[in-house]
């Protein structure tokens, strides 16, 4: 069994990285650690967990080696002590932002201050299978996508790769639990509850790394949180350079996802879940993608829809796992989704 | 091997296909209609649609 370590295991993305590893048929979870919460059972603060292991946090100064780190600390933390971490494991998955864009200026761009560890920019592979499983497969480290990242830039890597996009404006619906587990006046319930909050209607900092993935073309990017836990929608409304009959999107998408085993063409003429509905895929790693055509421009509208903890973060993180492990991609990811829910 | 005329995707048609006979596209879910044989001729079924827009 290989032996996996989770270091700042007590947030959402660890708790599901924990969920995940401990049904995993070739891993085993060694350690997972959480300063706060040192000493406490996992089930203390992931009460899915309880009776699944008896499991308790340490702090990071205990960790021992282990096969693969995967590290889901704050922002800035993983750059700081990577040398520590380095140490401790043979391969790490970073979940965090601290090495997902390969430049230095685009790092002081998006994230507002300088990188400790420019030197280590460019050595991580970009976490998004379906775009970098050869270099996933032979990494030692990987920096798994930002979320809103991930939804986005599978929506569109098709149609950009194929040169037919000249600008996009991507809204994103995201559920709570992408602002993470601390509280905050915003988060108090009579605030939150019902809300459909602007809360980034330009310069989110995952616009970085879909220009990294998809080149310097016009993206224009909001971000709205709703009244849902987990997921994301992002409706991307591509104008095209030229106009695409629907047969050509499909051949395309066809083209790109047809073998991808977490990625699903959703585009259906009847029924009630007609496009990608993030509701559906609660707990899955899938990324779920329509679209639907104007006949009257040259717009068409992309539709992609994912868990953020899951394709959007530990879902992606375990599948990236496996490949570098060389186990069966879909190991520990097979659960579908709940419905009704 | 037929082709959906929506998606493009392959559509197995029976041997004993008969003029109207109603299909679903494996991949789109559209409804597809047997409106020739001999060759076999796919046209995509007219759909009431639901108005979602009041």
């Amino acid at each position: 069994m290989t032996r996996i370590s989770i270091v700042g295991g007590s947030g959402y993305s660890g708790g599901e990285l924990l969920r995940l590893v401990l049904f995993h048929p070739d891993c085993e979870v060694a350690q997972v650690t959480s300063e706060r919460f040192a000493g406490k059972f996992v089930h203390s603060v992931h009460p899915n967990l309880r009776q699944v292991t008896q499991l308790k946090f340490c702090a990071v100064d205990e960790l021992a080696p282990c096969d693969v780190l995967l590290l889901c600390l704050p922002h800035g933390e993983t750059m700081r002590r990577i040398d520590e971490f380095e140490r401790l494991a043979p391969k790490l998955i970073d979940l965090s932002a601290d090495f997902r864009l390969h430049d230095e200026d685009s790092y002081q761009r998006w994230y507002g201050g300088a990188h400790v560890r420019p030197d280590l920019l460019g050595s991580f592979a970009y976490g998004i299978p379906e775009r970098h499983r050869a270099a996933i497969r032979d990494a030692t480290r990987v920096a798994c996508a930002g979320c809103n990242a991930t939804a986005s830039i599978l929506a569109l890597g098709p149609l950009v790769g194929a040169g037919l996009v000249e600008s996009v404006v991507i809204e994103v619906k995201a559920g709570s639990s992408e602002g993470g587990n601390a509280a905050s006046a915003a988060s108090h319930h009579p605030e939150r509850s019902g809300a459909v909050r602007s809360y980034q209607p330009t310069g989110h900092r995952h616009v970085g790394e879909m220009h990294q993935e998809l080149g310097q073309l016009p993206i224009h990017f909001s971000a709205t949180a709703i009244e849902m836990v987990r997921g994301i929608l992002a409706t991307c409304h591509v104008f095209l350079a030229e106009v695409l009959e629907e047969k050509a999107v499909w051949q395309l998408y066809r083209a790109a996802y047809g073998e991808e085993p977490f990625v699903r063409m959703v585009k259906e003429r009847s029924g009630i879940y007609r496009y990608p509905e993030p509701k559906l895929l609660a707990g899955s790693n899938y990324c779920d993608i329509g679209f639907a055509r104007d006949r009257t421009s040259n717009r068409l509208v992309v539709i992609s829809a994912i868990d953020n903890l899951m394709k959007g973060a530990a879902g992606q993180a375990v599948q990236c796992l496996n490949i570098m492990c060389r186990f069966e991609e879909t190991a520990g990811l097979r659960f579908p989704g709940l419905h009704p829910i | 091997m037929n082709e959906c005329v929506v998606c493009g995707a392959a559509v197995t048609v029976a041997d004993d296909a008969v003029i109207g006979e109603l299909l679903e596209c494996p991949e789109c879910g559209s409804e597809l209609e047997v409106t020739g044989l001999k060759p076999v001729v796919l046209s995509e079924a007219p759909e009431t649609e639901e108005d979602w827009g009041q």
